[in-house]
C-alpha cells in the first residue's frame, strides 16, 4: 500500500507528543489496508466508533501484563498493539461515540453489575478526556453528526452504515473497533469498497409490488433484501413516494443484519440513484427480484420463527434508537392507558432526544402508563432483558433477529401498534400482513 | 500420500502457518450476536453452524455479515483462547479483514478453486499465510 509523508512520518513515528499511539495506528491501518487490497489511505474528518468501551472481559485480560489501565489498555486492544503506551493523544478527527452496553441511569432494572457500571463510567470519562463525543447512539445521523454527500468517514453500526452510504451519500465502509480507533488517531482510513465511486453502484434489482405504507412494511422489505443480496447492492423499484429517516433506519437495519447490506438505492429517490440506470450504472443486474406480496408473507414468517407463545412479557422498541416522533407516537398510543402488569415496556433512545421527550412531557406520559424510556444501549447490545422475561415484542426486524441469539428468549415482530397493545394486553395479536 | 494432498494457491493476508481439521459452512458467519467469543461457539438460531465451536479448527466459510462488532468478537475470542487455528475465506469485505488481521490467525483468500468446494468438514488442512497456499488431506484419505 502506498502511503504518502504525512502518513509514512506517522508510521515511522516523529517522537512528538503521542507519535508511539499514531505508528500503533498506523502500523494497524497498513496492516488492516493490505489485507483488503487497497492501494492507499484516505483522509477522514468523521469518525462513528466505540472507542475506550472494553468490557470487564478485556480490562482482566490485559491487567494480567500490567496494561489494565485505560490508555495502555486503548493501545493494547483497540489498536491492537504487542506493547502498550501510556500515552494515548486526543483524537486527530471528529469522532462520535456510538451506543454502549450501559444505561447508567437503569443498571439496578437492567441488571448490569455495579462494578461494571463504575468501570463503564471510567471509560466515558476517558473517552471524553480524547475529544470523543458521548452521543452514546446508533443512530448518530438522527443526533447531530449528519455527514454530507461525498464526505468520507469512518463508521461502525452497520445500521448507521447503511444510512450513511444510502440516505446520506457519503462514503463509509462498515468499520469496527479496531479501524475507527486508529481513524481517530491518525485521520485516515483504506480507500476500498465504498469510499470508491464504481463500488458504489447497483448489483441487483429488486421490484416492489406492495404498498409501502408504515416502519413494518419498511423492515419486512429490509430483511427480505437483506436475505436476498446478502452483502451486495440492491436497487429497489417501483417505489414512488419518499420514504422518511424512520422508514429507511428500519430498512437498512434491517437489511444489515439479516445480509451485510452497506448500501441500496431506492430508484428515483436516494442521491446516487436519480434514475435507475444512474443507480446501475455499467452494471446488469445479476438478480432481477420481485417482493410481491407472497414474498412478503414469507419474510414475515421468517423474521417471527421464534415466536411461538402469544403470552408476552416483555416490548422492546427503540431499534435502532427511536427517533423523537417515535416517541411521541409511542406517547399518543400510551396516553391515558396502563400496561399489563404482566408485561414490562422499555423504549431506548439517544440521550439528547430524551431530553426533548422530558421537555414535552411524553416521558411523563409514557411512565405514567407503565413504560420506562431507556438511553446509551438497547437489549441486544446489553443483553438485558427484564428478569424472567421468555417472550418479548418489537416493532424492529433487526431486534428480532438478534434477541433469540443473545438473550435465549422468543422474539416476535409487529407494527408499533401491536407492540403497544400487546403491552396493554399482555398478549401478542399481530398477524401477517 | 501425495495424491491423496490437494494444494490451492491464493493470497495470504495474515501471516503464519498453521494446521487443523476443517470446519466448512457455505453460510456467511455474524460476529456480534453470531458467536460466543467466550466458547467460540455459533449462535446465531437460524445458522447451519449453530451450536458448533470453531475453536482450534480451520474455518471455512464464505465471508462476513452482519453487524460492525465483527472483528471485536473475534478479537475477543483470540483473548478467550477460542479463536480458530486458521481462516480460508472466499468474500472480501472490511469486517471480516479487519477481524481476521486482528484475529491474527494465518488466513488465505482469493483462491484458485472455491475452497467450500474442495473443503469438506473433517478434512485435515494446512494454511500457509505467508506463501498463500492451502494444502488439503482429505478425511477419506486420513484414515
Amino acid at each position: 500500500m502506498k502511503l504518502n509523508a504525512d502518513e509514512q512520518a506517522m508510521l515511522d513515528g516523529d517522537g512528538a507528543p503521542g507519535a508511539e499511539a499514531r505508528q500503533k495506528a498506523m502500523n494497524l491501518l497498513v496492516r488492516y489496508g493490505e489485507a483488503l487490497g487497497a492501494e492507499k489511505l484516505v483522509a477522514t474528518n468523521n469518525v462513528a466508533g466505540t472507542a475506550g468501551s472494553s468490557s470487564t472481559f478485556i480490562r482482566d485480560y490485559y491487567a494480567k501484563d500490567g496494561d489494565g489501565e485505560r490508555d495502555r489498555l486503548f493501545s493494547r486492544f483497540d489498536l491492537d498493539s504487542d506493547e502498550a503506551t501510556d500515552h494515548i493523544p486526543v483524537a486527530r478527527t471528529f469522532t462520535c461515540h456510538l451506543q454502549t452496553r450501559i444505561d447508567p441511569d437503569h443498571a439496578e432494572m437492567m441488571g448490569t453489575p455495579s462494578g461494571a457500571v463504575e468501570f463503564h463510567q471510567e471509560g466515558q470519562a476517558h473517552s471524553a478526556s480524547l475529544g470523543v463525543q458521548l452521543l452514546n447512539t446508533c443512530t448518530p445521523y438522527a443526533n447531530g453528526n449528519v455527514p454530507v454527500r461525498g464526505e468520507h468517514c469512518a463508521w461502525m453500526e452497520s445500521s448507521a452504515v447503511v444510512y450513511c452510504n444510502s440516505v446520506l451519500g457519503a462514503r463509509t465502509n462498515t468499520e469496527g473497533r479496531e479501524s475507527t480507533a486508529a481513524a481517530m488517531m491518525t485521520g485516515k482510513i483504506p480507500y476500498w469498497g465504498f469510499h470508491l465511486p464504481e463500488n458504489r453502484l447497483g448489483q441487483h434489482r429488486i421490484q416492489v409490488e406492495v404498498e409501502m405504507d408504515s416502519v413494518m412494511d419498511w423492515g419486512m422489505l429490509g430483511y427480505f433484501t437483506g436475505e436476498a443480496v446478502e452483502e451486495e447492492i440492491p436497487v429497489l423499484t417501483g417505489i414512488e413516494a419518499p420514504a422518511s429517516l424512520i422508514r429507511h433506519k428500519h430498512f437498512g437495519a434491517a437489511a444489515a443484519s439479516s445480509g451485510g447490506v452497506e448500501m441500496y438505492h431506492v430508484a428515483g429517490l436516494t442521491p446516487e440513484a436519480d434514475t435507475e440506470d444512474r443507480a446501475f450504472g455499467p452494471n446488469k443486474p445479476i438478480q432481477d427480484l420481485k417482493y410481491g406480496p407472497t414474498e412478503r408473507r414469507r419474510t414475515y414468517e421468517t423474521i417471527n420463527a421464534s415466536g411461538h407463545s402469544d403470552d408476552v412479557d416483555y416490548i422492546m422498541l427503540g431499534c435502532p434508537h427511536y427517533t423523537i416522533e417515535q416517541i411521541w407516537e409511542a406517547a399518543r398510543l400510551l396516553d391515558g392507558k396502563r400496561i399489563s402488569t404482566n408485561t414490562a415496556l422499555w423504549i431506548f433512545t439517544a440521550r439528547q432526544v430524551k431530553d426533548v421527550s422530558d421537555r414535552n412531557g411524553y416521558t411523563k406520559t409514557i411512565e405514567e402508563a407503565g413504560g420506562v424510556i431507556l438511553t446509551d444501549t438497547c437489549s441486544a447490545m446489553s443483553a438485558a432483558v427484564p428478569k424472567g422475561t421468555r417472550v418479548a415484542a418489537t416493532d424492529s426486524a433487526k431486534q428480532t433477529h438478534y434477541l433469540p441469539a443473545i438473550t435465549g428468549v422468543e422474539a416476535w415482530f409487529g407494527s408499533t401498534q401491536d407492540c403497544v397493545e400487546a403491552a396493554i394486553t399482555g398478549k401478542w395479536k399481530g398477524e401477517a400482513p | 500420500m501425495s495424491n491423496a494432498t490437494i494444494i490451492l494457491k491464493g493470497r495470504g493476508i495474515v501471516e503464519g502457518v498453521a494446521e487443523g481439521e476443517a470446519l466448512v459452512t457455505s453460510e456467511t458467519i455474524s460476529g456480534w450476536g453470531g458467536i460466543d467469543s467466550m466458547t467460540g461457539t455459533v449462535v446465531e438460531t437460524r445458522h447451519e453452524l449453530v451450536g458448533q465451536s470453531f475453536k482450534d479448527k480451520v474455518l471455512v466459510f464464505p465471508g462476513a455479515k452482519g453487524s460492525s462488532g465483527w472483528s471485536a468478537a473475534f478479537h475477543t475470542a483470540r483473548l478467550a483462547g477460542t479463536a480458530p487455528k486458521a481462516v480460508i475465506f472466499n468474500q472480501m469485505t472490511t469486517k471480516v479483514a479487519l477481524g481476521v488481521v486482528v484475529m491474527r490467525t494465518p488466513t488465505v483468500t482469493e483462491l484458485d478453486q472455491d475452497p467450500l468446494d474442495v473443503i469438506e468438514t473433517g478434512d485435515w488442512v494446512k494454511v500457509d499465510g505467508d506463501a498463500g497456499t492451502v494444502e488439503i488431506t482429505k478425511a477419506a484419505a486420513r484414515e
